[in-house]
């Protein structure tokens, strides 16, 4: 799905995806553009799948976006650049653009200006190629971007300071990350950090009160429900989690690492590496014990879905995963809806840190932009506390306001986010990406290799010994 | 036998060209014109297509080459400086070049050897004459058809510990139970097997393909003449059938064994950047996209493209000393 420029067949995509068509109508417009059946075919699953996601159709999408007027009261969006044309590039994420699109709708009656939303690519490492590309391009193309949370130490150098536009109440953990000597490279607009998901009807079964809190109690919790379980269900497994050699290792690695007391993969503030620490490496040692134990063999391959699949099927006591699984677990036809709590992850003591990575997305401005102010007032606006609390409600993206997680009417729409609070507030850890800036893919690289070889049986010692090793060159290269 | 015909024709075909010039001796300094002309008209020909090699594998070539001399990065405003052999020398430093050089050099030898084998074997049943001969040569090769990262997709869920059907049908046979099911990509002392499977599988049906065409080509009366001779199969087809296909057999090797060892899409699919999997085409571009060292990726580049053109090299040799 990467779709760039608006064009009859993006459009039926899009359409189709979103649901807005009847399968007759897609087909009809489908063979008008003579576009081949297994398209069409592609079109109509999709549009299936869009129309269950959308959540509740007695609603049409976008109605909790605030009014003109609401929004002018509080926001004040400036009219003085009415009439001027600014191009953002987001995600696309299937029903997600729908809603996307009455946001950008909204604020172009406000302001008369002309936002053009772009559907970059739908992977994220082949939208930062596309971002980097332009940005080497000197571009003016691209107004505004979405980026990752581990991006702006990459983009800082493309970046316009939006210091002035950033709002009070934000997680300051978040605006941390994405302030680069002093200027604020994104506005924090959702976020996203690693949670536990338990069966709770498991743990009732097999006589433990709550969640684990430590990896201790996860260990036991685990192997005793699955000795259980597995004389009716042969496939049952304990804890499952994101083990492929890949960005999402360096998540659950770092998690491992910070709840075991073992600092951080380079210290924020002086850039020194200090990964290589007997904790660290303990923390290693007893995720690599899992792998065929607690957890699958496979799980060395899984990424965020192959996990899910198997939980949601109900053959896994214990899940690490991002809050999109949350919703999922409780659709309709899930093995495991209504059986199942989020919280945080466990700590390596009684009482000590848990640690949570930290994902999520900002709005960013780029300094080649030839109307910067007005991409400013659109990244002004769309992260906003009203517009993520709309966005909460309609699109389950977690919000970067504290006071969201209170609100009667983001609970009554999504009632675990109270559960997440703490999570947010106090256990998230951000990845090293801001310290590395523009390396930070190398640290990542080195350090998910290192820890997918100590899970293949590696010695733990050496690889990481070897790991700080090569950190430090990389860090030397700055 | 059939030598002795061929050397007489070309005679003959000299005496024709010999009449023909003697007879048309006035026209000769025409002819000559005209094959200068002829010349001029093929250069303007040929051109175009120079000129597209040059713009799109000649200049990348020599920019890779002015590249791993440089710290270039991707979308970057600092300064490449040049830093002459230093990105050779960190790349033959580095274990996980080599280590995927080595999974490179089991998957060109692995997959190449069980390729043409089984593509022999296949090429040699579907040149026999039997029913429904056409409906098997087509459906052979809808793996080969198949676009590699739907195939890739396709395998990753066959070789799945939970889902996947290879599981499945050895849990059937009594093989397996859950508590042994195998991540057949995912695990280390599987996982190169596991490639090696999907390539064989898909590339496979192209061997044959090559391989037919070059049966296609014997002339059947030789074999007639093997049997009148009393020749058995066997004989037949060590003293007849390989001599005679071996141009083909070269040329598919030369495919085969410079497609595998660039291989990328499908393993990238299947497994990423795991290590047990990582193949030198992977590493090259984990090095230059993913790390956005541009210079520093170009340097095990331009090693991939040297030991390409040095296969290359004795393949070309090979298949001159065939027909030298």
């Amino acid at each position: 799905m990467k779709r760039f420029h608006p064009n009859p067949v993006n459009n039926l995509y899009r359409d189709a995806v979103n649901g807005r068509l009847s399968r007759r109508e897609v087909m009809k417009r489908g063979t008008a553009l003579g576009l081949s059946s297994a398209l069409m075919g592609t079109m109509l699953r999709a549009e299936s799948i869009g129309a269950q996601a959308t959540p509740d159709a007695s609603q049409p999408l976008g109605y909790t976006i605030p009014s003109a007027d609401d929004l002018q009261a509080e926001l004040e969006l400036s009219t003085d650049f009415a009439g001027t044309e600014i191009n953002w590039m987001g995600g696309a994420d299937g029903p997600g653009v729908a809603y996307d699109e009455a946001v950008v709708a909204r604020f172009n009656e406000i302001t008369g200006m002309q936002v053009n939303y772009l559907m970059g690519a739908e992977s994220a490492t082949d939208r930062l190629t596309f971002y980097l590309q332009t940005m080497a391009a000197q571009s003016s193309d691209i107004d505004a971007a979405q980026i990752d949370v581990i991006w702006p130490g990459i983009m800082a150098p493309h970046a316009v300071d939006l210091s002035d536009v950033l709002q009070e109440g934000h997680f300051q953990r978040i605006v941390d990350n994405n302030t680069l000597n002093e200027t604020v490279v994104g506005i924090p607009w959702f976020t996203d950090a690693g949670l536990l998901y338990s069966r709770t009807d498991l743990l009732e079964e097999y006589g433990f009160e709550g969640p684990p809190e430590t990896w201790d109690q996860l260990e036991e919790y685990a192997m005793t429900i699955m000795e259980g379980e597995i004389a009716d269900t042969p496939e049952f497994t304990g804890f499952v989690w994101q083990g492929a050699a890949y960005e999402g290792l360096t998540c659950n690695a770092l998690e491992w690492q910070v709840s075991h007391d073992g600092g951080q993969i380079i210290d924020p503030d002086s850039g020194e590496v200090t990964v290589n620490n007997e904790n660290a490496i303990a923390a290693f040692e007893r995720a690599a014990g899992w792998v065929g134990g607690i957890s699958p063999s496979a799980v060395t391959g899984y990424m965020e879905e192959d996990g899910r699949t198997v939980w949601q099927g109900g053959a896994s006591a214990f899940m690490r995963n991002w809050p999109y699984a949350y919703a999922l677990g409780q659709e309709e036809g899930s093995a495991i809806a209504d059986n199942f709590t989020v919280g945080q992850l466990p700590s390596g003591t009684e009482g000590g840190e848990s640690a949570a990575t930290l994902g999520g997305w900002q709005m960013f401005v780029s300094t080649y932009s030839e109307n910067q102010e007005a991409a400013k007032e659109w990244a002004r606006y769309i992260t906003s506390q009203p517009m993520q609390k709309s966005r909460a409600i309609e699109r389950a993206n977690l919000p970067t306001y504290g006071d969201l997680y209170s609100d009667p009417d983001v609970l009554a729409a999504q009632p675990y986010y109270e559960d997440l609070f703490p999570v947010f507030s106090e256990a998230s850890v951000p990845r090293p990406s801001t310290v590395s800036a523009d390396f930070y893919n190398d640290v990542s690289i080195a350090y998910f290799t290192a820890v997918s070889q100590i899970l293949g049986g590696g010695d733990a010692a050496s690889l990481v010994e070897n790991l700080q090793a090569d950190l430090e060159d990389i860090m030397s290269e700055l | 036998m059939a030598s002795d015909q061929q050397a007489a024709q070309i005679t003959t075909a000299a005496e024709v060209e010999e009449q023909a010039t003697s007879e048309h001796k006035k026209s000769f300094r025409d002819r000559g014109t005209l094959a200068r002309q002829q010349e001029r008209l093929g250069w303007i020909l040929v051109v175009p297509v120079l000129v597209v090699i040059a713009i799109v594998a000649i200049y990348p070539l020599i920019e890779t080459f002015r590249l791993s001399f440089t710290d270039t990065r991707l979308a970057s405003i600092r300064e490449p400086n040049y830093v002459g052999f230093a990105n050779y020398r960190n790349t033959l430093d580095d274990p996980q070049f080599w280590s995927s050089m080595q999974n490179t050099a089991i998957f060109t030898v692995a997959t190449v050897t069980l390729e043409t084998l089984l593509g022999m074997i296949i090429a040699l049943t579907i040149h026999s004459n039997f029913r429904g001969r056409g409906i098997v040569r087509t459906s052979m090769l809808v793996p080969w058809a198949i676009p590699t990262v739907v195939s890739s997709l396709l395998w990753e869920w066959m070789f799945h510990d939970r889902f996947g059907v290879i599981n499945s049908i050895l849990k059937q046979l009594n093989l397996m139970d859950e508590s042994t099911f195998l991540a057949w990509a995912a695990n280390p002392s599987t996982a190169l097997g596991a490639v090696i499977a999907v390539d064989v599988w898909k590339t496979t049906p192209f061997m044959a393909l090559l391989l037919l065409a070059g049966l296609q080509v014997i002339p059947t009366d030789v074999y007639e003449a093997a049997y009148v001779d009393g020749a058995s199969k066997i004989q037949q087809f060590f003293h007849i059938t390989l001599p005679l296909l071996k141009p083909a057999l070269l040329v598919a090797l030369i495919f085969r064994t410079l497609d595998a060892f660039r291989v990328f899409d499908m393993i990238f699919v299947l497994n990423g950047y795991a290590l047990d999997t990582m193949s030198i085409a992977i590493y090259t571009q984990q090095q230059l996209i993913a790390s956005q060292r541009i210079g520093e990726g170009s340097a095990p580049a331009v090693l991939i493209f040297l030991t390409i053109g040095t296969l290359a090299f004795i393949y070309t040799r090979l298949i001159k000393v065939e027909e030298g």
